[in-house]
């Protein structure tokens, strides 16, 4: 645990290194596609004043100057499966969106969908002594947290604190300065798998540059296309990506719990390879051309040429129908909300006052998923873009950019963590006093 | 599995080498950026002009070629000098003066030094100011203005002309070259020329008797009569004292008598010395001594 905070605390370190120079990038590794995008803070909100608004989700406080995006190669269900692929992927998309911005970026904050987050709820209580809380107190009680067996071969990604009580006042957002006897958290804790993690450490590492942050593609997701309410009175996130589906609760502005679907996009492409038997690029453009979710009867009028080139006459000259493979794609959409509806009723998803769902990320753009969506997740379901953020070119303004952007959002205002709080030092300076007042003692 | 490297060879893929990112990196780098942009080719440009302007003959080559290009330019017939043009002086001076520049005409304004010129022009004794300039149609005029000799001065090699402030215009030979010009002499006397003028302007009605001024010891003037008697002024507010001994010229015909110097330095004693002839004469006339011959 104690390494994971010092890394966490060096990351930190780096992320306030990259502010001060005032360029940070944002990786987004996906399934599907990696995106680069390069950030330049140009100081405190210099817009704040001229135009009335506050800092909003703390957007405006940098602009984004390079943007770029590629396929991504040798990742899987958003876990790296061929190291080097994925390091010439990243290299790729790095040195576009450098060459945009024109600009040499040296930090990087990554986010990612796989390495199957899992959360945790924790709670810690702890006595204040000197009847107020102070900022060694919030340290204090978020040490006490009582840490669950995560696995060996996991590490934390999040450990947010998301409520504070000061004796049975709770909802505290900040309890520093009030007055108590008793000071408890509840902390929302973020585990991934270690050897994804150090794979991708390894591939940016091997880039020559610096992480300066990691996030979960899920939270990023829903810190961009949640809108301030939903974040607020509780709104699930889900993040369609390619390989895998990634979904956040959010209330009162902090993620409660984050799981991943493993399918995704690529499944629905795979399906319709297998079923009506054409390579996958072919699939893959019938799916975002063609592709659908609730066939009507114009579709069944709608054919597509499956065109090849086997030599098969009969083979090379098929066509199917659009219905045909919205009947394809379908089934596995539905697989992949079932799975999600699984992943939010666990977490007591309808316990929550709203129950407000936002599809994101590439899947979200599937025409009528909406409406399937509806009908396995509930009636409050809307289709998300993320927020808009300065500068950011119109080609990277769509759900497929949702994590991406809210990374961005989280290298410029990053939720407190754990690890911002310094480890408390209780009991060692009492006890050194106690020691010298036995020494004086001791010789006059 | 099929053969991972045979696999690349056919393989499209956008990435950039490891190399090619790093370098590119390398170039966004602004301090590298400014050392291969501005830092080297300013280094090459100058490492090649020390190279080539190393070899002394070089350096020589271009120097003579820079020296020509000069010269073509500065004896172009506009810049030339042709005529030099003294006014405001006698046909004397004139010549003196060219003697003196002793410039080789037709010559380059450029090679003209007129400040030095002017300097060598005011040297001159006879030249009290010099104006030297080079006028369009490349001539060079010199444009003077004479000193005006108000005294002569007897000093010990001869007689010298001197003006108002008591400066050198010219040598005379003979005194009766300027009859006109009133004498001084005596060491220092150069030096109070003016004083000397003043004292012969109040001298007027004896103006055809003076034979000229002598300086004494520096301090004081003695006026000569040219019957040899002296007046001997007093160095302090000597003008006064000569008004005195004219109004007793007035009153008695002082300088008629046998006198040789009337002494007015002590203004409240003023002393008579007469002559051996006439002291005689007065012993006689008291009868303090008997007359030789007529004692004989």
């Amino acid at each position: 645990m104690k390494d994971l905070y010092q890394s966490q605390r060096a990351m930190r370190n780096k992320r306030q290194a990259a502010m001060q120079r005032g360029v940070i990038a944002v990786l987004d590794v996906g399934s599907s596609k990696i995106a680069c995008l390069v950030l330049r803070f140009d100081g405190p909100e210099r817009f704040q004043d001229s135009d009335g608004l506050g800092t909003m989700a703390g957007q405006s406080a940098f602009r984004v100057i390079g943007a770029a995006t590629t396929r991504s190669r040798g990742i899987r269900f958003g876990e790296i499966d061929a190291m080097h692929e994925t390091e010439r992927a990243i290299r790729t998309a790095v040195q576009a969106a450098q060459k945009m911005a024109n600009v040499r970026v040296d930090h990087v904050i990554a986010c990612f969908s796989g390495a199957r987050p899992r959360s945790y709820g924790l709670a810690g209580t702890v006595e204040l002594h000197d009847g107020a809380v102070t900022d060694n107190c919030v340290a204090r009680v978020l040490a006490s947290c009582d840490v669950p067996d995560y696995g060996d071969e996991r590490e934390i990604l999040h450990a947010q604190p998301v409520n504070f009580a000061v004796d049975h006042r709770s909802g505290l957002g900040d309890p520093r300065g009030q007055a108590g006897n008793q000071l408890s958290v509840d902390m929302h804790m973020l585990s991934i798998d270690r050897t994804p993690i150090e794979n991708l450490l390894y591939c940016i590492k091997r880039c020559d540059l610096e992480l300066a942050g990691i996030a979960s593609s899920a939270y990023a997701a829903g810190i961009s296309s949640l809108v301030e309410d939903e974040q607020e009175l509780g709104a699930a996130c889900i993040d369609m990506g390619g390989g895998a589906t990634g979904l956040s609760i959010f209330i009162k502005k902090h993620m409660i719990y984050a799981d991943t679907v493993r399918m995704g996009g690529d499944h629905v492409t795979s399906d319709i390879s297998q079923g009506l038997q054409v390579p996958l690029p072919m699939a893959e453009r019938i799916k975002t051309f063609y592709g659908g979710v609730v066939a009507t009867g114009m579709d069944d009028r709608e054919m597509i040429d499956l065109s090849s080139d086997t030599g098969d006459w009969e083979h090379d000259r098929r066509s199917v129908s659009r219905a045909e493979v919205i009947g394809v794609m379908r089934p596995r959409v539905e697989e992949i909300l079932e799975e999600v509806r699984v992943r939010l009723d666990a977490a007591g998803f309808d316990h929550l006052p709203s129950q407000r769902i936002v599809l994101t990320g590439g899947g979200a753009q599937l025409p009528g998923l909406d409406g399937l969506a509806s009908k396995i997740l509930g009636q409050q379901v809307r289709l998300g873009r993320p927020l808009r953020v300065q500068g950011l070119p119109q080609s990277v303004t769509g759900p497929s950019f949702a994590s991406a952007v809210g990374t961005c959002l989280f290298a410029a205002h990053p939720q407190d963590e754990w690890w911002d709080f310094d480890i408390p030092v209780d009991g060692y300076p009492a006890r050194s006093l106690k020691r010298a007042m036995r020494w004086f003692k001791d010789n006059w | 599995m099929r053969s991972l490297s045979s696999r690349k060879s056919f393989r499209r893929d956008p990435a950039p080498s490891r190399w090619s990112y790093r370098f590119q990196r390398l170039w966004l780098t602004p301090t590298f950026r400014q050392v291969v942009r501005v830092g080297m080719p300013s280094l090459l440009v100058l490492a090649g002009l020390v190279a080539y302007l190393s070899d002394a003959d070089r350096q020589r080559a271009i120097g003579d070629a820079f020296a020509d290009m000069r010269r073509s330019v500065e004896e172009r017939p506009e810049f030339m000098v042709k005529v030099m043009s003294v006014g405001g002086a006698s046909d004397a001076l004139a010549q003196d003066v060219r003697d003196v520049l002793a410039v080789d005409l037709p010559l380059s304004s450029f090679d003209l030094d007129l400040e030095s010129m002017r300097k060598e022009v005011e040297s001159l004794d006879a030249v009290e100011r010099a104006e030297v300039r080079v006028r369009s149609g490349g001539i060079l005029q010199i444009r003077l203005q004479e000193r005006v000799p108000a005294i002569i001065w007897r000093g010990a090699d001869g007689l010298e002309l001197l003006d108002l402030g008591g400066h050198r215009v010219d040598v005379l030979e003979r005194r009766a070259d300027r009859a006109d010009l009133p004498v001084i002499a005596g060491e220092g006397a150069s030096e109070v020329v003016q004083q000397a003028l003043e004292l012969l302007e109040r001298a007027g009605p004896i103006r055809s008797k003076i034979r000229g001024l002598v300086r004494v010891s520096e301090t004081r003037w003695d006026l000569v009569l040219d019957s040899g008697q002296r007046i001997m002024l007093p160095s302090d507010r000597p003008g006064p004292a000569l008004d005195r001994v004219l109004a007793w010229n007035e009153a008695q015909d002082l300088f008629a008598r046998d006198v040789t110097h009337i002494d007015i330095r002590n203004a409240q004693r003023p002393t008579l010395r007469m002559s051996a002839n006439a002291v005689q004469s007065l012993k006689e006339l008291q009868g303090i001594v008997v007359k030789k011959d007529v004692a004989e």
